[in-house]
């Protein structure tokens, strides 16, 4: 009953899906590095650039390409925001302060969300990324395909601007000591503001793409917040293409473990990983420390 | 100064008995069952909040899937009453003796997990236990079990009144906060504390940090597992949506954290603060308000995280001390925020 092709095509599609944990997953660890803080609010800015990306299309008319240049500077103004309206003022508090904050957070975008636009799954109508390619038997959509490759391309890019450029190179000493890289002269305060505004930015990204194909519910972000927490203690915090494996290695897991054993269990073989990592692993894959 | 104390003592005891001597009453002045209904929900709140109270906001290991205990009590009995007609009084300790275990078995495998990693932890056992529920033929999957109305019959706890849902629950309540007001100054609680202000020294001074986070982890535990027996038979109803959510472990979490945590008035207080108004909001928005009210705590948790991480406790003392003091970090100028002490 379950064949290769079954398995090569589970493995392909965690595979796709996975391209999209590891973006989401890039800009969480981005923001965990800088201030020690996880944003749990990270997959509900998702679920709203999904809602975006929806709402421009059915109002608008606007195909999710067209909206996606919209949504980056959008987010990423909104990154900033969170980051100078809430975070800031955490940052030396207690632990359950930093965690609740972003928590109770994700939860009024969530419900406010629900609030206006109600529980019902949406999709995006026809559009640019439409349809499917047969790779030998395996079936892949146009819109996972190009959801893959622009996660890529957007974490390689990220990549080289965090270790070629000034900027970049002011949020690599403000990751490894806040202290010091005050000492000499990096205004720590507006780099913090800059990694909350690229980590929600790929959060944007990751959202307008994963629109293309994936029903728009109100509850997705959540999954996708601890997903990407699971991705970045998978592949390791501190560990730029660790995070990025560990992003492509849950949707391999969720998809493979799912199809071979229970579909509805799959996210149950994503927490049981977490679990194990934490304790045989705590550092992760590739992590540093 | 000693006979100040005597006094005060003397003014706390003659509160509290007025205050226990009302409560008792209070069924006898609100003779419909609305009210009576909102203050059985409250105090279930203060026991769940309190329990929660005991690890997280004593020791500060943030649980997260406290609502795990709870399912496992309303599970329990629920089936044993419905399976092998076992009367809810015995069928609650299997329960609680289960929730118990349950917690040592994750303290013992996330205990040495620091901050949100315990915390995230616990939600993903959460998340699996629910996700196995939804699954599960033994525990009727999604659909849940309906405890049947058998009869009025104190024999399987149940009545068409709700007097004696009230006093069952007022008692495990004031005895609950009982516990922690004795544990706030026994050596558990003031173990507990050290804990949470800083586990490596409380370990150097030879607190055995692991045993008594165990400890109070199986407490809360078993007072959360009691508590969800009673839920089952005082609702009827039980399944994976309503008592395995993350909707409701927030619940359980948000009455302390608003009230103050690690303190014995804070959850009730936070209970007294935010049940009415939740109740209130269910009656008037109807079904529609269900986003409603998840917004507001949303909104609550947030405002409460950053602004008065002690809750109003923490306002109370403030105002107390005659000014209001500036709460941690806010208003902080980025430099300043910068040469905060370490957390």
């Amino acid at each position: 009953m379950l064949s290769t092709q079954l398995l090569a095509q589970s493995l392909i599609s965690g595979l796709l899906m996975g391209g999209i944990y590891s973006l989401v997953a890039v800009g969480l660890s981005l923001i965990f590095g800088l201030m020690n803080i996880v944003n749990f609010a990270h997959g509900d800015f998702l679920m709203l650039a999904m809602y975006a990306t929806f709402w421009a299309n059915v109002l608008l008319g606007w195909d999710p390409l067209v909206t996606l240049p919209f949504v980056l500077l959008v987010w990423f103004v909104a990154g900033m925001t969170t980051y100078k309206v809430i975070v800031r003022r955490v940052l030396n508090a207690p632990m359950v302060s930093q965690m609740f904050s972003t928590f109770g957070l994700g939860l009024f975008l969530r419900y406010g969300a629900y609030f206006f636009w109600s529980a019902d799954v949406r999709k995006v109508n026809e559009n640019l990324l439409s349809g499917v390619l047969d790779l030998g038997n395996i079936y892949v959509t146009k819109a996972e395909l190009v959801a893959f490759g622009a996660s890529a391309a957007t974490t390689s890019v990220l990549f080289f601007f965090i270790k070629k450029s000034r900027l970049g190179k002011a949020i690599q000493a403000t990751s490894q000591n806040k202290e010091a890289a005050l000492e000499m002269g990096i205004y720590t305060d507006h780099v913090n503001a800059l990694g909350w505004g690229i980590g929600i930015m790929c959060v944007g990204m990751a959202g307008v793409l994963l629109a293309t194909y994936y029903p728009i519910h109100i509850y997705s972000g959540w999954t996708f917040t601890l997903i990407s927490y699971i991705s970045v203690a998978l592949g390791g915090f501190g560990s730029f293409w660790g995070v990025y494996l560990g992003g492509l290695l849950i949707g391999i897991i969720e998809s493979v473990l799912g199809t071979v054993f229970v579909p509805a269990f799959k996210m149950v073989f994503v927490y049981v990983t977490f679990i194990l990592v934490l304790i045989y692993r705590p550092r992760g894959l590739f992590g540093k420390f | 100064m000693k006979k100040a104390n005597v006094s005060r003592a003397a003014y706390q005891a003659g509160g509290i008995s007025v205050l226990l001597g009302l409560l008792v009453l209070y069924p006898w002045v609100f003779t419909d069952p609305y009210p009576r209904h909102v203050m059985i929900i409250l105090f279930m709140y203060v026991a769940l909040g309190q329990a929660w109270n005991i690890l997280g906001g004593y020791s500060g290991q943030i649980s997260l899937g406290n609502h795990i205990f709870f399912a496992l009590g309303a599970y329990v009995s629920t089936i044993l009453l419905i399976k092998a007609g076992v009367p809810p009084w015995l069928g609650v300790l299997p329960g609680i003796v289960l929730a118990g275990v349950a917690a040592v078995g994750i303290g013992l495998i996330c205990f040495d997990l620091r901050g949100h990693y315990f915390a995230i932890a616990t939600l993903g056992l959460a998340e699996i236990t629910y996700i196995i529920f939804l699954n599960w033929d033994f525990v009727n999957r999604a659909f849940g079990f309906q405890i049947p109305m058998l009869k009025h019959s104190t024999y399987y706890m149940q009545w068409t009144s709700k007097v004696p849902y009230y006093y069952i629950i007022l008692v495990i309540a004031v005895g609950v906060v009982a516990f922690v007001w004795r544990m706030d100054q026994a050596r558990l609680g003031v173990y507990l504390k050290a804990i949470r202000e800083d586990e490596e020294r409380a370990k150097s001074l030879g607190i055995d940090s692991r045993r008594y986070k165990l400890l109070a982890f199986f407490i809360s535990a078993a007072i959360t597992a009691l508590v969800g027996t009673f839920y089952a038979q005082y609702v009827l109803y039980i399944d994976p949506d309503s008592l395995l959510s993350l909707e409701f472990g927030l619940l359980i979490i948000i009455i302390p954290m608003v009230g103050g945590m690690g303190t014995v008035l804070g959850p009730i207080l936070g209970a007294c603060l935010l049940i009415p108004v939740a109740e209130y909001a269910r009656i008037t928005l109807g079904g529609g308000g269900k986003g409603l009210h998840m917004l507001l705590y949303g909104l609550v948790i947030l405002v409460v995280a950053v602004y008065e991480p002690r809750g109003l406790i923490g306002i109370y003392r403030s105002l107390r001390k005659g000014r209001l003091e500036v709460p941690l970090a806010a208003n902080a100028s980025p430099a300043a925020a910068e040469e905060g002490p370490p957390e």
